[in-house]
């Protein structure tokens, strides 16, 4: 099966919270070594609510779609369950089977968020 | 052009997978059936240690062995007493940087590198440089990615240039660096210099004389030139080699060992130290005999047609969209490129669901991506099993990661 399923391919299109957030309170950015992509996640959080969120950087169809859906689902969420959220959980949200190679890709907008909020910083 | 059905034949991985398009050959090529052949030979008849063995299949194996040595030697134009075996071109590498390199630079003593390095000829003198108190310099390219002229040279390179660390073949733009120039030139301001060669991406792909370059050392790997993986090749000048450091310590390498002190084989053996990878040392002889008989001269008129083909067929199809990597002139089989709008992981990825092996990301060469301003690129190599249907498929394919994609 192909990983280049409709909906990966319609977040990848029209991919959600892309740009910038100059109210951000939080940022930060995580490269992947392997094919040289950089992501920036910016978000608003106050009260331990992650209130705004967006990405930007290039990134391939996986990273970008991977990305999208996971700032879709963070928005206006109280941070514990996000800090729960695991790879699994982002697999199952891509739907999709990937090679070692490609999970990177679509495990860096996770990496990157855990970033943002773990590290026990809320 | 080479009759590539008839080459198809040799190379049993086509009979196992008969459709499969392999454009990646930069980072390793397919094996003929001589060379397997060659590596059960050796572990069904006289898979036996070498040097050591004081009966027959020792012998047997020790004879192959330094055979490989010999056909290497004669294959570069070089001695066979100057050919160390290693485990492949970044470990040919790092025994210099490490062997020679650590005596030869001292505060301030400079280190000349070029930004098109693979990591392997780029990373080891840099962390020399830091080590030593050495100053790392590197030689920029051009827009087209072509090494600047001798004007630029002569700006970096002083009488303070202990080494020149410069690859011969970029393995992401394909363009052939005039070596032998400059060589001559680095050599005329300081006549001391010493020009450390990566050839991985030559070797295999062209005739390559070291003594018609002019440089100290040549490194390459057994694995890109159709032989075992796990083999690689460090020619030497003899006295270089002589005066170097043992790069490892333990069996086959030294003379005498005692409680205060040891003395050393001379080079090669001298570096050569632990059982080495003997079968595929000797299945390397292999590769060669393949190579030769195939003729360097035209797998190497081959590559530069199937690649004019490519980039032309590339621009046709995809316009302005299509950005090559490096110079359309004076290059190997490598072609590097982007698709405007699509990412080089998901043309890969859509070109395997058709069965064409292309390579993406950055290629072991991020300083030369960021120069050049990208942060990876697309990579499809060609060799002496590839042919024009190859590029049509690639197009092809390229053309639904477009449609996909869009």
């Amino acid at each position: 099966m192909s990983i280049y399923q409709e909906n990966i391919l319609e977040h990848y299109r029209h991919p959600r919270n892309y740009g910038r957030l100059a109210a951000a309170t939080d940022r930060v950015t995580v490269a992947n070594p392997l094919c040289g992509d950089v992501i920036c996640l910016e978000a608003l959080i106050k009260k331990r609510i992650l209130w705004e969120v967006r990405f930007s950087g290039e990134g391939c169809a996986i990273s970008t779609a991977a990305a999208s859906m996971l700032t879709e689902k963070a928005h206006r969420r109280r941070l514990k369950p996000l800090l729960g959220l695991t790879k699994n959980d982002m697999l199952k949200m891509l739907g999709i089977e990937l090679s070692p190679n490609r999970l990177k890709c679509a495990l860096l907008p996770w990496e990157a968020l855990l970033k943002l909020i773990g590290n026990g910083k809320y | 052009m080479l009759d590539v059905s008839a080459i198809k034949k040799d190379f049993p991985l086509f009979a196992k997978n008969p459709s499969l398009i392999y454009l990646d050959s930069t980072a390793t090529a397919l094996k003929p059936q001589t060379v397997i052949d060659k590596l059960n030979e050796y572990y069904k008849e006289y898979s036996a240690n070498v040097f050591r063995g004081i009966y027959k299949i020792s012998e047997r194996a020790t004879v192959e062995y330094e055979k490989t040595r010999k056909l290497i030697a004669a294959f570069i134009g070089a001695e066979a007493s100057e050919v160390v075996f290693t485990r492949n071109t970044t470990e040919s590498l790092n025994l210099v940087a490490s062997g020679l390199g650590r005596r030869l630079i001292g505060k301030g003593d400079e280190i000349v590198t070029t930004i098109m390095e693979h990591h392997s000829n780029f990373v080891p003198w840099q962390q020399l440089a830091i080590e030593n108190g050495g100053v790392f310099k590197v030689l920029d390219v051009d827009k087209e990615g072509k090494l600047q002229s001798a004007v630029t040279l002569d700006e970096v390179i002083t009488k303070r240039t202990k080494i020149l660390a410069v690859t011969y073949v970029s393995n992401v733009l394909g363009v052939v660096n005039p070596l032998k120039k400059i060589i001559a030139r680095a050599k005329k301001i300081n006549p001391r210099i010493v020009v450390v060669v990566d050839a991985a991406q030559a070797v295999p792909h062209r005739l390559v004389n070291v003594s018609a370059i002019g440089a100290d050392f040549l490194a390459f790997s057994s694995h890109k030139m159709l032989g075992p993986t796990g083999v690689g090749v460090l020619w030497g000048k003899r006295a270089l080699l002589t005066s170097m450091r043992p790069f490892q310590y333990g069996g086959e390498m030294i003379e005498e060992v005692g409680i205060e002190k040891t003395t050393f084989k001379q080079p090669p053996h001298k570096f050569e130290a632990g059982t080495p990878h003997i079968a595929g040392v000797i299945a390397l002889q292999e590769a060669v005999v393949y190579l030769q008989k195939i003729g360097l001269e035209s797998i190497e008129k081959h590559e530069t047609e199937l690649v004019k083909y490519a980039v032309d067929q590339l621009e046709r199809a995809f316009g302005e969209d299509f950005v090559l990597l490096g110079p359309r002139e004076n290059r190997t089989g490598i072609l590097s490129f982007s698709l405007k709008r699509t990412h080089p992981h998901d043309l890969a990825q859509i070109l395997d669901e058709v069965n064409i092996a292309i390579r993406a990301g950055h290629h072991c060469a991020m300083p030369l991506h960021r120069r050049l301003g990208v942060a990876a690129s697309a990579r499809a190599s060609f060799y002496l099993y590839n042919h024009s249907g190859d590029v049509d498929a690639l197009i092809k394919g390229l053309q639904k990661a477009k449609r996909i994609l869009k």
